[in-house]
């Protein structure tokens, strides 16, 4: 296992960012690997720069010190070989439908013209069980289903790596759970890289096969270590982690 | 009597049984629908009551003339209509109206093109974001009717001066809610845009405009509103446009004829063309774009 050539490597990476009066240290010397077919997460308290690192990793974000390679290729803007599927519910272009979208992102990205996007959009909207409402505006479908939609996009676009930024965070816990369940089955089916960004334990663990543990303020690696789909080691794994990011907070109150 | 205070308990409420029922076919509903009435029917068709507004103020119109009884200071609207179909009729008024509409057509295009043109440089650069801010600040209040007399000395007694007036009065209009329309974009839909590889004139045409689509629609409204006023005022006061003659020149020699029944009809040629340009072409563009799209309830 150990040699086979990770697609996405992120070596000593420094994040800052300005805002109005001073420069905030986001991530400090971040490294990890990520191989193909991982589903790698990026789990931290909020405030520990994973979002940021993602929105690197994406192509927003220049680091200020260290690099990021996918397939040996230095990351420098976003690009349509790693699709962000976001938190937000208003990623869809409302003016297009669920069908006009996804094609929309094959189109505009070049990758296939008309009639061949329109059914390879197709096909990916029928895996997320969407193949009803390939003719309606996003306004009018569900927070799921517009998940749904960005997944399916995401996944029609057939990129290097898919970049997750807590895309279950705003729906409610039942479809959650749900969407969980889909998003593995979908996995099993295509084998997807996918880097995904959570500050729910659980979720980290149900997702993830790697889990990568940030410390906050600045984000540093505190651990990266491997998930299971063991509901007994889940729950004690659950609970390590638990202790690792509550041992930091003892320590703050012992201090003051 | 005298009442003893007694502490009242709350008795602990039994054990309830639970319920579980079985899931009803859906064809076993009956469906509780009833269809509205007719008048429900037409009173929920915002057409509908606005030609209920509009008859109203024609019938207050008609009494309030039919009660002054003077057709030099205010005719009644049976007159003004009357007026209105001959002028039609005998073609003066159409073919004004078609004088008035051509050189307004012709300043609105040129307004639209300037502004887009203002706009993507503010997209594209802080300079130019400066150029649009600085220069809309400035000429946006300046009413366009002002700048009449420098235009008639640079391009003369006609249409070109027209033009140029017009132009002035839409431009800065749309540009201004162009670029807050794009400022407002949000980040999300930006950064998808970003994701698909898409940058400049693709990323402003395909992602920047439909996403800023309502407050672009808010700037076209306004600048044709605009610039129809500009067109009627310059064409009135100062009778520029005489040789082709629009509907403010038909309005001034009618005036100068004493003919108010015929100035009551040009103005609400005005009226009209505002009504139809608003509720048909403005609204059918609405309801094809922003309100299928949800962006407008």
């Amino acid at each position: 296992m150990g040699s086979q050539k990770p697609l996405l490597e992120v070596s000593g990476v420094t994040l800052q960012y300005k805002t109005p009066n001073l420069l905030v240290t986001a991530t400090y010397r971040v490294d990890f690997n990520v191989l193909e077919g991982d589903r790698f997460i990026l789990l931290g308290p909020s405030g520990c720069g994973k979002s940021t690192l993602q929105k690197a990793v994406g192509g927003y974000i220049t680091p200020t010190e260290g690099e990021m390679r996918l397939k040996g290729q230095v990351i420098r803007a976003p690009g349509p070989d790693r699709m962000m599927v976001f938190q937000e519910f208003d990623q869809l272009l409302p003016w297009k439908t669920v069908r006009q979208n996804v094609a929309f992102a094959l189109t505009a990205a070049r990758k296939l013209k008309g009639k061949e996007a329109d059914e390879r959009a197709m096909h990916y909207i029928e895996k997320v069980n969407l193949t009803k409402f390939a003719d309606t505006y996003p306004h009018m479908l569900s927070g799921g289903m517009k998940q749904r939609v960005a997944i399916a996009r995401g996944m029609a676009m057939e990129p290097d790596i898919l970049l997750m930024d807590e895309p279950f965070a705003a729906l409610d816990a039942l479809t959650r759970r749900k969407m969980q369940d889909e998003l593995l089955q979908l996995w099993a089916d295509t084998r997807f890289t996918v880097l995904f960004v959570t500050h729910s334990i659980a979720e980290a663990i149900k997702i993830g096969n790697r889990i990568l543990l940030l410390s906050p303020h600045p984000g540093r690696v505190k651990a990266e270590i491997n998930s299971t789909t063991d509901p007994k080691d889940a729950a004690l794994l659950e609970q390590r982690i638990q202790h690792m990011l509550f041992a930091d907070e003892a320590k703050e109150i012992i201090d003051a | 009597m005298p009442e003893v205070a007694t502490l009242k308990v709350i008795p602990i409420t039994e054990p309830r049984p639970e319920i579980y029922r079985e899931d009803m076919p859906a064809d076993a509903m009956t469906v509780v629908e009833k269809p509205l009435s007719t008048w429900e029917l037409l009173y929920n068709w915002s057409f509908f009551r606005k030609l209920i507004i509009l008859a109203a103020l024609a019938l207050a119109w008609e009494i309030y003339g039919r009660v002054l009884n003077n057709d030099l200071l205010f005719p009644t609207f049976s007159a003004t209509v009357s007026a209105f179909f001959a002028n039609v009729m005998n073609g003066v008024l159409p073919e004004r109206a078609w004088g008035s509409l051509r050189v307004l057509l012709m300043g609105y295009a040129i307004g639209i093109t300037l502004a887009a043109v203002l706009t993507a440089l503010a997209i594209a650069s802080r300079i130019g974001t400066d150029f649009l801010e600085t220069m809309t600040s400035m000429f946006n209040p300046l009413p366009a009717i002002a700048l009449l007399p420098l235009a008639l000395i640079w391009f003369g007694l006609g249409t070109a001066s027209l033009v140029f007036v017009l132009v002035h009065s839409v431009t800065w209009a749309i540009a201004l809610n162009t670029h807050s329309g794009f400022l407002s974009v949000s980040r999300t839909l930006k950064m998808v845009g970003r994701n698909y590889g898409l940058r400049g004139p693709r990323f402003i045409a395909t992602i920047l405009i439909p996403a800023a689509f309502p407050s672009i629609l808010t700037g076209l409204k306004i600048g044709w509103a605009f610039a129809w006023r500009t067109l009627i005022a310059a064409e009135l006061v100062f009778g520029v446009s005489s040789g082709s003659g629009g509907l403010g020149w038909f309005i001034f020699e009618n005036k100068n004829m004493l003919d108010i029944a015929n100035v009551f009809a040009g103005l609400l040629t005005v009226i009209l063309i505002g009504l139809v340009v608003e509720n048909l072409i403005f609204q059918t563009i609405e309801r094809h774009t922003i309100q299928r799209w949800g962006m407008q309830a």
